[in-house]
């Protein structure tokens, strides 16, 4: 079915798309030109030259890759954390209803809030540094991924578990036989979310007085309008965001590849 | 049963069954008793909602009855059991293994390993002529295809009784005449008892022995028709007088039943 397709137009399919990626990518360097050139927002958009003139500026500032690395510290620290805690929970959650009932409406309540807007509190309470950032970046990626986890778990194919039993399957091999293997799915698109929610959180995250970092290095070249270099870390956080998601999907094909319909 | 002496097999006595619905209590069987002989192939018709499910599932061991008791080989049935297999209308294969490995999971929580395993898979997978597409994976496969595995993971867990709970309810006309006809010789060989719920006439006179008419809400059995017609049984079977005959009964006894559920 599927892959008398890609047997048909295997290379030239995978070029077309290689040639559409090239050409959203050059359209976007003429709209950002553009921009750089109008009155209204050229002092935002600097061209894309004055740009990327900045990487050996920033190098040279010694903060570069200081702040890459800060912030890939936080982010994966508190995401992992995140993960952590996120997957026993979303299995209580599924497995034990009064747990749930207590439980769901609390993350429910805390996801809707920006972390922007507590992050004072966890200030206050954990100090300044490296410990905020990682708690601040926790929670987020905490609520986003046990949801997800949780909503997979419980919409499992209720006859496969029935299967399963009727097959000889006890208690203990239909968790481990079934109703792992069935939440992988559900689990990686958490892990794909969660990541996504990292760096969206990385700003909110870094504004509890860190020392270096993407977040932080934006805001405080925002004190002497740099906008060259703050769009410099603008784009260094969206090429970040969209590797990770690829190498995440690309697990996903590899391990969930068996999936009857792809997930968004 | 044509005066033919036969073992009991299975024996459902007096099964109830109620729900607890939104408006209030719903009795989806009631008074149900039926014997299932060894070796024999029963059918069941009824219109949607007549409980036929929910007396599969019981038999299954998957549901209690709310009194009554089902007793499979003099043994009362609590839980499933490994002397009963289900195939479901949804295949309910595991999406994430493939043909192969699906039939090897009933084996596999038998504590059946290695080759020995490989072999039985191999058999069941043969029988239902599907060696090409041992490991292909369950999104390969066609509507018809997925039932066919599913009904080779059934044989291969060996189960003494067989329930099929609309097996072929959602595949197209000619894949499932020739599922029917697949079911039908392979029943002829190994005679293992069938107990087979449909919503079609056809489908239950040309498989069963017997056809039980299960009637609405609350579910009885409305009457169990003879098929007095012998086997080895075809599609032609289906031009014989006598099926013909039986067909309308059945219809009209069933038609009746379906009024009831609309009115």
């Amino acid at each position: 079915m599927a892959s008398d397709k890609a047997k048909k137009g295997g290379v030239s399919d995978k070029a077309r798309n290689w040639m559409w990626l090239a050409l959203s990518l050059a359209a976007a360097i003429i709209v950002w030109t553009i921009l750089s050139v109008l009155p209204s927002t050229s002092r935002s958009f600097p061209n894309i030259i004055v740009v990327f003139q900045q990487i050996p500026v920033m190098i040279e500032r010694g903060v570069l890759f200081k702040d890459i690395q800060s912030s890939l510290i936080s982010v994966g620290l508190g995401y992992l954390l995140g993960f952590v805690i996120a997957l026993p929970v979303a299995i209580l959650m599924a497995w034990y209803n009064p747990f749930r009932r207590i439980v769901e409406p609390w993350i429910q309540f805390i996801r809707n809030i920006p972390p922007l807007a507590y992050v004072p509190l966890i200030v206050i309470a954990a100090g300044v540094g490296r410990k905020p950032q990682v708690i601040v970046i926790t929670i987020a990626t905490f609520l986003i991924m046990c949801i997800t986890i949780y909503q997979g778990i419980i919409n499992i194919d209720e006859t496969l578990i029935k299967a399963a039993r009727v097959l000889g399957a006890k208690d203990k091999d239909i968790f481990i036989r079934v109703l792992a293997p069935a939440s992988l799915p559900f689990i990686l698109t958490a892990v794909r979310l969660g990541a996504s929610v990292a760096l969206t959180t990385l700003i909110a995250a870094e504004s509890t007085g860190a020392f270096a970092g993407l977040g932080m290095r934006i805001r405080s070249l925002n004190n002497n309008f740099e906008t060259a270099p703050m769009l410099l870390y603008i784009i260094i956080i969206g090429i970040i965001g969209i590797t990770v998601e690829k190498i995440i999907k690309l697990l996903e094909r590899k391990l969930t590849g068996w999936q009857e319909k792809r997930e968004i | 049963m044509a005066g033919e002496e036969r073992d009991i097999k299975v024996v459902i006595e007096d099964v109830r069954k109620t729900y607890q619905g939104r408006t209030g209590e719903v009795v989806a069987l009631n008074g149900v008793n039926l014997n299932i002989a060894d070796n024999e192939f029963v059918t069941v018709v009824g219109p949607s909602g007549c409980g036929k499910s929910t007396l599969l599932n019981i038999i299954a061991g998957l549901l209690e009855p709310t009194s009554g008791r089902v007793l499979c080989n003099g043994q009362e049935v609590h839980g499933t059991g490994k002397d009963r297999g289900v195939v479901f209308q949804q295949y309910a294969l595991f999406p994430w293994l493939t043909v192969k490995k699906n039939v090897l999971f009933p084996l596999d929580m038998r504590g059946i390993k290695g080759f020995a395993a490989e072999e039985i898979a191999m058999k069941y997978i043969k029988m239902v002529d599907l060696e090409k597409f041992a490991d292909h994976y369950p999104k390969e496969l066609s509507g018809g295809m997925k039932q066919r595995v599913a009904i080779a993971r059934a044989y291969a867990a060996n189960p003494e009784i067989l329930l099929m709970d609309e097996p072929f309810g959602a595949l197209d006309a000619q894949t499932r005449t020739q599922l029917q006809q697949e079911l039908l010789d392979t029943w002829e060989k190994e005679r293992k008892t069938c107990f087979f719920i449909t919503h079609d006439v056809d489908e239950a006179l040309i498989l069963g022995q017997r056809v039980v008419i299960m009637s609405a809400r609350p579910g009885r059995i409305k009457e169990i028709v003879d098929v007095d017609i012998p086997y080895p049984r075809n599609q032609e079977t289906k031009m014989d007088p006598h099926f013909l005959e039986l067909k309308n009964h059945i219809w009209s006894q069933v038609y009746q039943e379906y009024l009831e559920v609309r009115k």
